[in-house]
């Protein structure tokens, strides 16, 4: 099945623009937050929050409403977020704990859920799981190259970042940037070569840009826990919300020559399927070369 | 099959039992009210073995607070000193010796116990990082009053056989529970992961980079540094940063580490 298994799907926008005026897309991630923290649904976030060199975010352990819209906004590099998971318990004593993070974090604090090694007392104590879309990730050293050599802008004026349609956007002041998606695949991750889930396929929530136009996000409910929650967030208004319907890939055949253009879910189950498909090819290979391969890691 | 014969097939360690369910033959019934009594369960006979330990493993097993009511109502504890009076191994064959701590191989008793132990269990469990990894034990070299022979402390699996191995120093509460209740429900697939034979003996952080990084496989998530007990390891631009000199060797973070396994069919049945 594309994008795992999932209750819902649906295109949303949070309501609040101060929400919206920080947010990488819809806004979703940042407003599902707020309102869970002000339900006590929650009471506090893993988020990638700021941290003191340019563009490399911090494992932050979020508690107030100002903290998780500090975090708003993708950094496209690695984001240890499960690393700080003990001390939000123990230091801070968290008891209801939200983690946001990509397809491979989320899976990281599933597996921890099950088998708590060097974990005690953290599985009853993840109360929320919010998955963000990822297709690959960089190293911070790889996506300083990109902004710095290849889009030549300074890291540090940058305000912000996105990929989209085949390209690697940057905005920085008074400046818009775009390169070909193409020259940035040599900074991907290793370690996201195998990895063969887009969509975060076992978060309580996952949502992402990929199907959705700009200013929304694709929504995905996966659990009854987050169909729960978004039933009642969408019931407070906390979000405008279309179907995906809406953005559905055109009907008229293509031009002759050109591929037929795909939107809305069926861009993303496209996508969904590359990256499978990619992630299949490279375990084989590196089956092939005789290098430890993760079991299962495949589904 | 009873529950013993039923754990043994499933840790592989003990001849499979005789298939009982035949095709059922047809027999001439006679009613009769079922007579209480009669329905007994057999409990395994448990044997917990303590070595070179800090008990901080048997500790960890009372904190699943209630639960441990359901954990000790499953078995019949036979031998374990700190809780108990018998002084020794009981006669004959029993189920399960969950062995705590690391052997020292200057002290004749405790190689002796561990032996007497592998004869007399159908299954060994090492608990804990000490039996299952030598742990901190690693660390020993002797020289100290007053035996400064007893320098060699190696895991369990040095010395015997081992069936299972539970990590952690100590393991949560949780993957006690959890272990436990694989065993008693015949729950192979979440077991598996605990009878690979690369979850026992030396362990060290530098597994990271021997076993992942090398292979392409970290994706900097930072579960191996949340695991740590010790805080030795430190996420350094998306990468584990490992302070060798603090690491306790216990092997948590590979085993934590989402891609040294990932069980995605049990993740799965999670997500409702």
């Amino acid at each position: 099945m594309p994008f795992g298994t999932y209750k819902e799907v649906m295109a949303l926008k949070a309501k609040d623009s101060k929400i919206t005026g920080v947010s990488q897309d819809g806004g979703v991630v940042t407003a599902l937050l707020c309102y869970a923290l002000d339900k006590g649904v929650i009471d506090g976030a893993l988020v990638a929050g700021k941290g003191e060199t340019p563009w490399l975010p911090k494992p932050t352990i979020a508690t107030t409403k100002e903290e998780i819209m500090a975090a708003a906004g993708t950094k496209y590099t690695i984001n240890p977020v499960v690393s700080v998971i003990k001390d939000a318990v123990r230091e801070q004593g968290l008891e209801k704990l939200a983690v946001v993070g990509t397809p491979c974090q989320i899976y990281a604090v599933q597996k921890m859920r099950l088998y708590p090694v060097g974990a005690r007392h953290i599985p009853d104590k993840i109360a929320l799981t919010i998955g963000i879309f990822c297709t690959e990730n960089f190293s911070y050293a790889g996506l300083r190259t990109i902004i710095e050599d290849h889009c030549k802008v300074p890291v540090d004026s940058v305000t912000k970042m996105e990929i989209g349609g085949g390209k690697f956007k940057v905005k920085a002041a008074g400046k818009e940037v775009a390169i070909p998606i193409k020259e940035t695949h040599k900074y991907e991750q290793e370690g996201c070569h195998v990895c063969s889930d887009l969509t975060a396929e076992f978060a309580d929530i996952s949502t992402g840009s990929i199907g959705t136009p700009e200013g929304w996000s694709t929504v995905f409910t996966r659990t009854t826990k987050g169909k729960d929650l978004l039933a009642k967030a969408l019931a407070d208004g906390i979000f405008e919300k279309k179907s995906m319907d809406e953005f559905k890939s055109p009907t008229a055949p293509p031009a002759p020559g050109k591929k037929p253009i795909k939107t809305g879910l069926d861009l993303l189950e496209q996508m969904d399927k590359q990256k499978k498909d990619k992630a299949k090819k490279t375990f084989d290979e590196r089956k092939a070369m005789g290098l430890f391969v993760t079991p299962e890691i495949l589904y | 099959m009873g529950l013993l014969d039923k754990l043994k097939s499933l840790f592989g360690g003990a001849p499979k039992a005789a298939p009982e369910n035949k095709a059922p033959e047809p027999v001439k019934k006679e009613v009769l009210p079922p007579k209480k009594e009669e329905v007994k369960v057999t409990k395994p006979k448990v044997a917990y073995v303590h070595l070179s330990g800090c008990t901080g493993c048997l500790v960890s097993l009372a904190d699943t607070y209630e639960k441990l009511l359901d954990v000790l109502g499953a078995v019949d504890m036979v031998y374990n000193l700190t809780l108990a009076d018998a002084r020794t191994l009981p006669e004959g064959k029993f189920d399960i010796a969950i062995v705590e701590g690391a052997v020292c191989l200057q002290d004749e008793e405790s190689v002796h116990l561990i032996k007497e132990a592998r004869e007399k269990a159908g299954l060994v469990v090492a608990y804990g990082d000490c039996a299952a990894t030598g742990n901190v034990l690693n660390n020993s070299r002797g020289g100290q009053w007053n035996q400064p022979q007893h320098e060699s402390f190696v895991p369990i699996n040095r010395v015997i056989k081992v069936d299972a191995y539970i990590p952690g120093c100590p393991p949560s509460p949780e993957i006690i529970y959890n272990f436990c209740i694989a065993a008693v429900t015949g729950d192979t697939e979440y077991l598996k992961p605990f009878m690979a034979n690369e979850a026992g003996g030396y362990h060290c952080g530098c597994d990271l980079n021997t076993r992942i990084i090398e292979n392409s496989l970290c994706m900097g998530c930072g579960t191996c540094a949340a695991s740590c007990p010790t805080r030795a390891i430190e996420m350094v631009y998306g990468r584990p940063s490992f302070n060798n000199i603090r690491c306790i060797k216990c092997g948590a973070c590979s085993f934590a580490c989402p891609r040294s396994f990932l069980p995605v069919n049990k993740i799965k049945g999670q997500i409702v």
